[in-house]
């Protein structure tokens, strides 16, 4: 929780820290994680939670249930992961996570800002447990079907719209990678987002560049993320994707009947220099051998202030 | 035989007059999925999404989440083909109730092999949650919007459109699950869907005159199947059973009614009339039944290889004999 004598830029910087913190923790005990994307994401799901969004507490269990079985027409006791982001109001936001490789880095940051227990970490990619290693919508923070990549903007819209009719002034945000902006229905949900004038809806796009293969430009260049949004009829703005304060100030700005877009810029190796070395390749970090776990346990034994609330 | 046209268009906007919750979606077909007069007289509750399939799958399932019923219209083919991972993912997965519905099923479009939705029962039919139903008639297309308001979930429809004929009585309205029985027989079971059903009834007349006895059902519920009923007819016929589809015959009526003699061990013989494995190409829908073997012809055939003889029906002998629509169930006699 936010403490005295701190602005909110020094609290959310230090929950992106946390994030990092956490991931890296987790990556190293299970040798293997997420790491870059809970790198480049840190400051832009910190400011998300901490500053843009207007939900409510959590109305999830602190410690994450077990797997309640899929969604059919006889199973009464599946839930949404949607409930760790606060009650269903018409006047809070909402939140969609697209990219849901990145689970780790919204599972450590719900830790930090207290939504959920540190226990539920560490149920992270066990069986049984719906805190998955690709988040499905029972899993904490989540409320969409997404891994089959570039289908939670369309899903949104549809929210968005609906939630329009019911006359419902929450807005809705959603988190995207740059990857996801070679496929070609996000852009059909560009066209329409923009054709039914949904300005509720809100896109951060965490660009940093990198995708399974390696870098983007290398595996399918896609030009200006920016100029093609803006070609497209969407606000854009493009920010320093590590600024708090830089990502923030876009959605200060009141709706002006185009959907918004903030492309952040980020660096996969943010806050962990280390990773540097292993580029291109960053996707999934699994360490070569002891000697360099041992480094990477060195380093976090440097990161300020150790694990919050562990 | 009566044709009627465009009973899509107006019962559906009769239909959903008093259901603000129903919203219809169009992917740049309008009227060629008979939305065009539900556009003009609630153009409120019509979304326009253009050629972008994809989207509007995973747009209606987020639409669904927050309380609506989007009725989904394209040709068949690009909604199961263009979007079969929005559908699986974006609506069946967290069955949310999107009614998709399909035009153009099988050989009934010249728009040759792009057009044609010939696989799509199996894929849909595949897909968790989802329950998939084809319509035969004009009584069909009324009733289906009725039949299918009580389902939790996502519903596939593969609907007719254009001028069709009314085969079953509107007072018997399509119901979920609940086949047709058309007629009552002891020597040949055939399950019929679709358009098959109409071009089935042909051989009505020369097969009682030459002394064959069927067992005529028309299938309207593919997912969840009738195997209970299927296999109790099945059992009472003596040279075995026929399945006639407007479809490949992987994956359709076929292979369910295929799958639930084998798990009961029905020792049945099963002939499967249906496209052979193959595409198919443009051209009108009389020729191309004929063509890939979909006609009434080819059922005489098929019934002639299980009875082991010859019955002396041609082609002058296979047309429609039925002038009032049919009463369903034990009312054989009314054939």
């Amino acid at each position: 929780m936010q403490a005295m004598s701190t602005t909110w830029s020094e609290y959310t910087q230090r929950v992106a820290n946390g994030i990092r913190r956490r991931v890296l923790d987790f990556t190293i005990r299970n040798n293997g994680g997420y790491l870059s994307q809970a790198c480049s994401a840190a400051e832009i799901l910190a400011t998300l939670y901490t500053r843009v969004m207007r939900i409510g507490e959590s109305c999830a269990p602190r410690i994450p249930p077990p797997f309640p079985g899929v969604p059919s027409k006889t199973n009464p006791h599946y839930f949404s992961g949607a409930a760790y982001n606060g009650p269903y109001k018409p006047e809070l936001d909402r939140f969609f996570i697209s990219p849901v490789h990145c689970a780790l880095a919204l599972y450590a940051l719900l830790v930090e800002v207290g939504r959920m227990d540190a226990q539920g970490l560490e149920m992270f990619n066990k069986d049984g447990s719906t805190v998955e290693m690709i988040g499905a919508e029972h899993s904490p923070g989540h409320e969409l079907m997404a891994g089959s990549l570039g289908q939670a903007l369309s899903q949104a819209a549809g929210i968005a719209l609906a939630r329009r009719l019911k006359g419902h002034t929450g807005r809705n945000w959603v988190f995207m990678s740059d990857g996801e902006f070679w496929i070609g229905q996000t852009w059909e949900a560009v066209e329409t987002l923009v054709f039914y004038k949904l300005d509720t809806v809100g896109v951060y796009i965490d660009a940093n560049g990198q995708s399974a293969d390696g870098k983007i430009e290398t595996v399918m260049e896609i030009g200006s993320i920016k100029d093609r949004l803006a070609a497209f009829g969407a606000r854009v703005f493009e920010v320093d994707g590590h600024d708090v304060e830089a990502l923030a100030a876009p959605a200060e700005l009141p709706p002006d009947g185009r959907p918004l877009f903030v492309v952040a810029r980020t660096n996969p190796c943010q806050g962990i220099p280390l990773l540097e070395e292993r580029r291109p390749r960053l996707h999934y970090v699994r360490f070569k051998d002891e000697a360099e776990k041992q480094r990477y346990r060195e380093f976090l034994m440097t990161m300020n202030g150790g694990i919050h609330g562990a | 035989m009566v044709l009627e046209s465009r009973v899509h268009a107006r019962k559906l906007v009769e239909w959903a007059k008093d259901k603000p919750e129903v919203v219809v979606f169009s992917a740049d077909l309008t009227s060629s999925t008979e939305v065009d007069l539900f556009r003009d007289t609630y153009p409120d509750r019509f979304y326009s999404f253009g050629m972008t399939e994809q989207n509007m799958m995973s747009f209606a399932g987020g639409m669904a989440r927050e309380g609506f019923t989007p009725f989904v219209h394209t040709f068949a083919v690009f909604l199961y083909r263009r979007a079969l991972d929005q559908i699986a993912m974006s609506i069946a997965y967290p069955n949310l109730p999107v009614r998709i519905f399909g035009f153009l099923p099988g050989i009934t479009t010249p728009g040759g092999a792009t057009h044609q939705a010939i696989d799509d029962i199996a894929v849909m039919r595949a897909i968790p949650n989802m329950t998939v139903i084809e319509t035969g008639d004009a009584t069909e297309v009324e009733s289906v919007f009725d039949a299918i308001q009580p389902i939790h979930g996502p519903v596939y429809v593969r609907q007719l459109r254009g001028d069709i004929p009314r085969l079953f009585d509107p007072t018997e309205p399509l119901q979920v699950g609940k086949a047709r029985i058309l007629s009552i027989g002891s020597d040949i079971a055939l399950f019929s869907s679709g358009i098959c059903t109409e071009e089935a009834l042909k051989v009505s007349a020369a097969l009682q005159r030459v002394g064959v006895s069927m067992y005529h059902v028309h299938v309207n519920t593919l997912k969840p199947f009738h195997t209970q009923e299927v296999v109790e007819i099945a059992s009472q016929v003596a040279y075995g059973v026929i399945t006639f589809e407007n479809h490949t015959i992987i994956g359709g009526l076929g292979s369910a009614v295929a799958e639930a003699l084998a798990e009961t061990g029905l020792g049945k013989r099963l002939i499967r009339i249906g496209l052979r494995d193959t595409f198919a190409h443009g051209g009108s829908k009389t020729y191309l039944m004929k063509y890939y073997g979909l006609d009434a012809l080819t059922l005489v055939r098929s019934i002639e290889q299980l009875l082991g003889e010859t019955l002396g029906i041609d082609e002058d002998d296979v047309q429609i004999t039925v002038q009032q629509p049919i009463r369903s169930t034990s009312k054989a006699e009314d054939l």
